[in-house]
């Protein structure tokens, strides 16, 4: 399958009064063409430094790009210029943030925000800009689109908002579209409207989506592959299928656990114990050590390497070691 | 195996097989807090520690005060001794702040007005104070009508020009310490009053709220941590903000002859009076009076500056 | 809007009543003011006041017939230039004060916004330090103080600029540098402060997410909600000029209102106090009243909520 995006030993930090947060601690991922890669884990694991580091979006200081590489095009973005990213951020890559409420200007109308996107990318006269901006509002489902490009953002309600800001990250028919947690804030039956769409969207413009989320359930509607993450890592990568029907890594399947299932009785709904480590000073062996069942000796001295159990399906834990198999056997 | 732990072996294969048992977790271990806790004010006063401009400004207020105090003491001259053979003198060893046009020492009397300057700013600042938590927190506590009523005084009162009426009181009742922190304080309340409501309203939110969920035995713990510094940070940037705006009040009312009147002398009224003679070349007039009242200014604005950083509960990380 | 428009003019109003009245009882409560039974003012102005507060009727009586003549802009006579009326000093005075006004808040608000927007995107920076540290500076020095080391300075040890007056526009610069300073300095330290605040929103993030330069960004994206803050103390602002240009005035000798009003109160010229008091409230409460209005039209969400509120 061809490789849009390659993200390889990304590290980034931040520099806070309490010490250095070691945010992103070495994660490596790739997305395919045309399809919707889904990175999951807690609050605070990474996702977002993840995503905007993929922009260049973090703000330094207090943030810090610590090492890594970021493969588009044969490009290293990491390596761009300003002026040469600035081309890239919103016609190749484009980006969905987590709150429609906050990230559309107040005192813009949503024409003004939806074209000046159109207008810096692409060689068009407003009058042209404005005629994509209404089809791609028509596209994420605005009535009479041209009425309502001479809104602002506080005259449509959070579920709009939301249409009109995947409608801006859209207008420049981008090859990668990050969106990060776009259903969040969002009420249960907007949310499934908004994953609709997404798939659409998909279908019909080929896009490849990096769709950042802690929701399984949102993962289980459109994710084709599933990238897990925990304290800074990626600790689990399959499709779909192999993390819900076959999770290796304890996180992952905790993780499966604590999410309602309408498939299997929902009585045993068991959220996992304990909080994620600090990340000021970020544990050398699997963070996951304290909280996991399983854990071992080697766990709590070791990272673990990475198995991979296909050509998809990799993780990070011991217990794929043999050892911990037959220790695992004999309980 | 002797491997040390931070030596980690090189190859999957290598790893000693003992290590793959079941993990004796010590309990306490997982819960350990890594980052020191410091309380709300322990992490406010750190920062303001950190910030030059805001712990200069402290410094200079402290020898303000220290000055206004000890000033006229160390000084071998009186405040108003009017030595008529010494008329504009500049400074020197034995005048070191330089005469006036009566012949008074320029030092001593600048450090008398610092007293006087420090007095009006700070007795103005906690008479606003006072009445804007009793206002404001009758308004915010009361609630309803009553609020909806006092909020609406406070709004004719918003309106007023402050200086034209602190011109107009001074004007009736005539120029005086008094008069002065009275005019000043007419108005000047209002802000604190906001402020005072605003958080009150909170607090009785936070009541409700926990009332509602019964939570009782945390009330303490949540007024200390979330209540406190929300209501303490703004009320302390507004008084530290309010004592340079009385002092400057004071300096403009000295000018249209309404402030501190001789034989008394604040900065304000020293600098006013110099202004006639400063085009006659005696700068030291105006200088010493002008450069006390910026320093102080100065001072409070940028220690109110870094109060309001501090003690600003968002900025905590 | 109408309805928003009906109701704050209704409480222009009601301050506007505050003032008058507060400023009516005041001065009739001085001991030895012209208004009381010992009067110690010549004959002519004695006749103008009667004929002017109907001093002969009873308080009330004499309180009604005030507001109505303040209600048709006649605020009265002069009692120590018996000769002149109030509305003849402000007749002559008002348009070189609104000159002078009106300049150093161009000044002011201009300059001001750059300093502070400079300050804000070198956050931190030597210019931001430099530029605040110039600002609190300019907080902190007296406008009077200002006015004189100006004055030593450029006019007497210099000569570029001339003392005093107001008859060219070379005769503008130092009073307008006088005042403009304090103002400008509060402007620029509010537009750092709300644009930084406003360059860590989310949606300057998104701006930035779309490939927009930083220059599109800072003047499309962020000025203007960084502005909103500013255009709310222009109000408080206009009132601190005002009050500044009776300082400037009187000592760059400029025939203005502020000049005439200092010396009404030196000389306790009462009638003259109480009548440019009334007018420079209303100056105010009206400035504040445009302000409100601006901000109404600049924020797109301030407007919806009133007539909805309606
Ligand atoms: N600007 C910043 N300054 C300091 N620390 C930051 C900053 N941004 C993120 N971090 C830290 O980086 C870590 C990862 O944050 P990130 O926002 O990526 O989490 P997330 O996985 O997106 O969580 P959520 O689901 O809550 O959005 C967190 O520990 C956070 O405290
Ligand atoms: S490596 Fe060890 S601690 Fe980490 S998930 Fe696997 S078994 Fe658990
Ligand atoms: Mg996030």
């Amino acid at each position: 399958m061809d490789k849009v995006l390659e993200v390889k030993d990304l590290h980034v930090s931040f520099k806070t009064y309490g010490g250095e947060v070691k945010a992103v601690r070495g994660v490596t991922f790739d997305l395919h063409k045309g399809e919707t890669l889904a990175i999951v884990g807690e609050s605070g694991c990474g996702k977002s430094v993840t995503s905007q580091s993929i922009m260049r979006l973090i703000p330094e200081p207090p943030g810090k790009f610590d090492g890594g590489a970021i493969i588009y095009k044969d490009n290293d973005l990491t390596k761009l210029k300003e002026s040469e990213m600035r081309k890239i951020r919103g016609s190749d890559i484009s980006m969905i943030f987590q709150d429609p409420m906050t990230s559309l200007n107040p005192t813009l109308t949503i024409g003004d925000q939806l074209t000046e996107g159109i207008l810096q990318h692409m060689k068009l006269s407003s009058e042209q800009a404005k005629k994509v901006a209404i089809d791609m509002l028509d596209l994420v489902g605005i009535p009479s689109p041209h009425v309502r490009l001479k809104q602002y953002p506080h005259q449509f309600s959070g579920g709009m908002r939301q249409r009109i800001v995947i409608a801006m990250a859209l207008v420049c028919q981008p090859e990668v579209l990050i969106a990060d947690e776009p259903t969040t804030a969002l009420d249960v039956t907007i949310q499934a409207q908004i994953l609709e769409l997404f798939r659409d969207i998909q279908k019909k413009t080929g896009v490849s989506i990096i769709l950042i989320t802690h929701d399984l359930g949102v993962v289980a509607q459109v994710a084709d592959r599933i990238a897990v993450m925990y304290a800074g890592k990626i600790v689990e990568t399959g499709t779909r299928r192999e993390i819900f029907y076959n999770p290796q890594h304890p996180y992952t399947k905790g993780l499966l656990n604590s999410v309602p299932r309408l498939d299997v009785d929902g009585a045993d709904l068991i959220p996992i114990g304990g909080t994620p480590p600090d990340l000021f000073s970020p544990p050398a062996g699997c963070p996951f050590t304290a909280r996991c069942p399983y854990a071992m000796e080697v766990c709590d001295k070791m990272y673990p390497y990475k198995t991979k159990l296909t050509s998809s399906h990799g993780v990070d834990c011991w217990l794929q070691d043999e050892r911990a198999q037959k220790l695992l056997a004999t309980k | 195996m002797a491997l040390r732990k931070h030596q980690e072996p090189q190859t999957q294969s290598s790893i000693p097989d003992d290590w793959f048992v079941p993990i004796k977790k010590n309990e306490s271990d997982a819960e350990a807090v890594v980052r020191p806790s410091l309380s709300y004010w322990q992490d406010a006063w750190r920062r303001l520690l950190k910030n030059k401009l805001a712990m200069m400004g402290l410094f200079f207020l402290s020898f303000l005060t220290f000055m206004a105090i000890f000033g006229p003491i160390i000084s071998p001259h009186t405040v108003d001794y009017q030595d008529l053979v010494n008329q504009n003198l500049s400074p020197s060893s034995e005048h070191w702040f330089g005469t006036d046009e009566l012949g008074r020492d320029v030092f001593t009397r600048t450090w008398y007005g610092a007293r006087i300057s420090l007095f009006v700013g700070i007795a103005a600042a906690l008479i606003d104070f006072l009445i804007g938590v009793i206002y404001g927190g009758i308004a915010g506590y009361k609630g309803g009508r009553t609020d909806h009523y006092m909020m609406r005084v406070i709004e004719v009162l918003y309106g007023l020009p402050y200086l034209l009426v602190v011109i107009l009181i001074s004007v009736v009742m005539g120029p005086s310490l008094a008069t002065i922190i009275f005019a000043l304080t007419i108005t000047g309340w209002i802000g604190m009053a906001r402020i005072v409501r605003g958080q009150v309203l909170q607090i009785k939110n936070y009541e409700f709220v926990l009332a509602s969920k019964t939570f009782g035995t945390k009330t303490g713990r949540i007024i200390r941590k979330n209540l406190l510094p929300n209501t303490m940070g703004p009320i302390i940037v507004q008084m530290t903000l309010s004592v340079p705006s009385a002092i400057f009040a004071e300096a403009f009312l000295s000018f249209l002859g309404l402030g501190i009147q001789a034989p008394l002398a604040s900065w304000g009224s020293m600098a006013s009076d110099a202004l006639p003679v400063i085009l006659s070349g005696d700068w030291w007039r105006l200088f010493f009076p002008a450069f006390f009242i910026s320093l102080t200014m100065f001072s409070f604005n940028v220690l109110g500056d870094g109060l309001q950083d501090a003690l600003d509960p968002k900025l905590r990380r | 809007m109408l309805g928003y428009l009906v109701k704050r003019i209704g409480s222009m109003a009601v301050t506007l009543l505050v003032i008058i009245t507060l400023t009516f009882f005041l001065m009739h409560s001085i001991p030895g003011s012209p208004f009381n039974e010992e009067r110690a003012t010549s004959e002519a102005v004695q006749k103008n006041l009667e004929s002017y507060y109907h001093l002969d009727e009873p308080l009330y009586v004499q309180y009604f017939l005030y507001l109505k003549s303040v209600a048709t802009f006649d605020f009265g006579p002069s009692i120590k230039k018996s000769s002149q009326t109030v509305n003849e000093m402000l007749g002559r005075g008002f348009p070189v004060s609104f000159e002078l006004g009106m300049v150093t808040l161009i000044v002011a608000i201009f300059s001001g916004i750059l300093l502070g927007i400079i300050a804000a995107l070198r956050h931190n920076g030597f210019i931001d330090y430099l530029a605040m540290t110039v600002a609190v500076l300019g907080i902190s020095v007296p406008n009077f103080v200002m006015a004189t080391l100006l004055i030593q300075q450029l006019a007497v040890t210099w000569e570029i600029l001339p003392v005093a007056t107001w008859t060219s526009p070379k005769h503008m610069i130092l009073p307008t540098l006088a005042l403009a300073t304090g103002p400008m300095a509060i402007i620029a330290r509010l537009t750092r402060a709300s644009m930084l605040e406003v360059l860590t929103q989310d949606y300057i993030r998104t701006a930035k997410a779309k490939g927009l330069s930083p220059v599109k960004i800072v003047f499309k994206h962020a000025l203007k909600n960084a502005l909103l803050p500013v255009v709310t103390i222009l109000g408080s602002l206009a009132a601190s000029i005002l009050t500044g240009t009776f300082v400037i005035e009187k000592i760059f000798a400029i025939p203005g209102m502020g000049k005439y009003f200092v010396e009404s109160i030196n000389q306790r010229d009462y009638p003259v106090i109480m009548g440019t008091t009334i007018f420079y409230s209303t100056v105010l409460i009206i400035m504040l009243f445009l302000v409100d209005l601006a901000y109404g039209i600049l924020d797109p969400r301030i407007k919806l909520h009133k007539k909805e509120g309606k």
